[in-house]
């Protein structure tokens, strides 16, 4: 039980460097969500782009990143571009990895959002005049993204976890800083659990939040 | 066919629409003058809807030309071939002709005058303020004034379909297209419709109307066109169409509608 004992008197300590982690942990995710969910919009509206072309190359960006583990896809951007030159930190290169992965998921989740929008919809926008942007902007969009609310959400949830991934590219985030501090205190159960805690903590108001937000969208969206 | 001195609002020249091998409308000519209301009747399938689609081009016909107010409409000449208009081009085109679905197609994430106002603030650049006074005003005219901050899911049918046709309204339509407006109401629903579309016809507004109500169309058209698989059959004032049918396609329709409402 000396162990324990250690722990309680280090716990304090172990939980300030953990939490002050722990914001590195959600600029990793608010950023990535960011990032996720400005590209994915883009690249759900270039699929649908009367350019062939266009609609091909954002078809195979959404595949190429479902395809790649997101962990290969951060040490490919923070140490393969490290290599040829460009080098960026850690926290930068999790925010942009998780943002570029992210983006292909958010697309399929966009897109689907503004493929359950009835046809009938954007017709009422051409029939009173509506190009079909303005249509997809003032009629569509708000319909879809709101659709797409409770999925995003979700995603959100996950990213938050996955960011502990980040500790490969050893970007300060909670999982990294953890591990640190089992290397000087040998503590790794009550650490480790400590860690779990503080996932918990920041996961369960999300989760809420998004429970909220699906009981929300299920309402009000068809006439 | 009636004659017109001054050229027909409307003018739909050999239209024909297929979709892959299924041929919907073979071969259409017809016109419609300014402030004339012409019903479209026929049984399902016959290319009614579709027609009213060709017209501002929400279909685009696979042959053959419409033409509003003499000019061509959703196309260009040039060196004698048609081509298709660019989409801003044509949304401007559109954006003169109003159409009412049977499906209402509201946009459930505004507000009824947000609705009736979005055309004239995102198509005509009107200010909010203006735009929202013409949308209170025609909200009062289908007798929705008080129902102007109410979302499109807690209204009723007839109540969707009249802000359906205060939307198309508001956009200062020189014609107006309804596509079996009353369809989906539940029957005790229809009248107030009815009633809004009546009121449209005695101002004047020039209509083209698909319908099943055949008292309606009688009571309201200038002219009713009957069609069958994808023709135009007969085209009639509506006293002579209903009550002195010629083709004997129309009479069997006729016989068989008619005879379906117990009380006439």
């Amino acid at each position: 039980m000396t162990a324990w004992r250690h722990f309680f008197a280090i716990l304090p300590e172990c939980l300030l460097i953990l939490l002050r982690a722990a914001v590195t942990t959600i600029e990793i995710t608010l950023g990535g969500l960011l990032v996720a969910l400005v590209l994915g919009l883009a690249i759900a509206l270039l699929r649908r782009s009367s350019s062939r072309g266009v609609a091909v190359i954002a078809a195979a960006y959404v595949e190429v990143f479902r395809c790649v583990p997101v962990l290969t896809q951060l040490f490919v951007i923070y140490f393969g571009l490290g290599q040829i030159g460009f080098r960026i930190s850690p926290l930068p290169a999790a925010i942009v990895g998780f943002g570029l992965n992210g983006a292909a998921y958010l697309a399929e989740i966009y897109r689907s959002g503004i493929e359950s929008v009835p046809r009938g919809q954007a017709e009422a926008g051409s029939a009173i005049g509506m190009t079909k942007r303005q249509a997809m902007i003032w009629v569509i969009l708000p319909q879809a993204i709101r659709i797409s609310l409770p999925p995003i959400g979700n995603y959100g949830v996950g990213l938050l976890k996955d960011s502990s991934i980040a500790v490969a590219i050893a970007a300060p985030e909670i999982t990294f800083a953890a591990t640190n501090l089992i290397n000087q205190t040998y503590l790794s159960t009550q650490i480790y659990l400590l860690m779990a805690l503080l996932y918990i903590a920041m996961s369960l108001p999300l989760s809420h939040l998004v429970r909220r937000l699906e009981r929300r969208s299920s309402r009000g969206v068809r006439a | 066919m009636q004659t017109t001195a001054t050229a027909p609002l409307v003018q739909l020249t050999g239209v024909c629409k297929a979709f892959g091998p299924l041929r919907v409308l073979e071969d259409i000519d017809l016109d419609v003058a300014r402030g004339e209301k012409v019903c479209l009747i026929g049984p399902s399938g016959s290319g009614k809807t579709t027609l009213l689609r060709c017209v501002n081009h929400l279909e685009q016909p696979t042959a053959g030309h419409v033409y509003v107010e003499g000019k061509l409409f959703g196309e260009r000449q040039v060196n004698g071939r048609y081509l298709p208009l660019r989409d801003a081009e044509l949304a401007r085109m559109r954006s003169t002709i109003g159409m009412v679905f049977q499906t209402f197609n509201l946009f459930p994430h505004l507000t009824a005058l947000q609705n009736v106002s979005i055309g004239p603030v995102k198509v005509l650049r009107q200010s909010r303020g203006e735009a929202e006074a013409l949308g209170l005003e025609l909200l009062a005219k289908v007798g929705l004034a008080e129902k102007r901050n109410v979302y499109p899911e807690q209204l009723s049918g007839g109540q969707r379909q009249r802000v359906a046709i205060a939307r198309a309204l508001a956009m200062r339509p020189r014609l107006m297209l309804f596509d079996e407006a009353t369809s989906a109401l539940d029957p005790e629903l229809v009248g107030e419709v009815l009633n809004v579309m009546r009121q449209l016809a005695i101002e004047g507004m020039t209509m083209l109307i698909v319908t099943h109500e055949m008292g309606f169309a009688e009571e309201i058209s200038d002219r009713v066109v009957f069609m069958d698989k994808g023709r135009i059959v007969e085209v009639n004032r509506p006293h002579e169409l209903f009550r002195r049918p010629q083709h004997a396609r129309t009479q069997s329709f006729l016989s068989a509608v008619l005879q379906k409402k117990p009380f006439q």
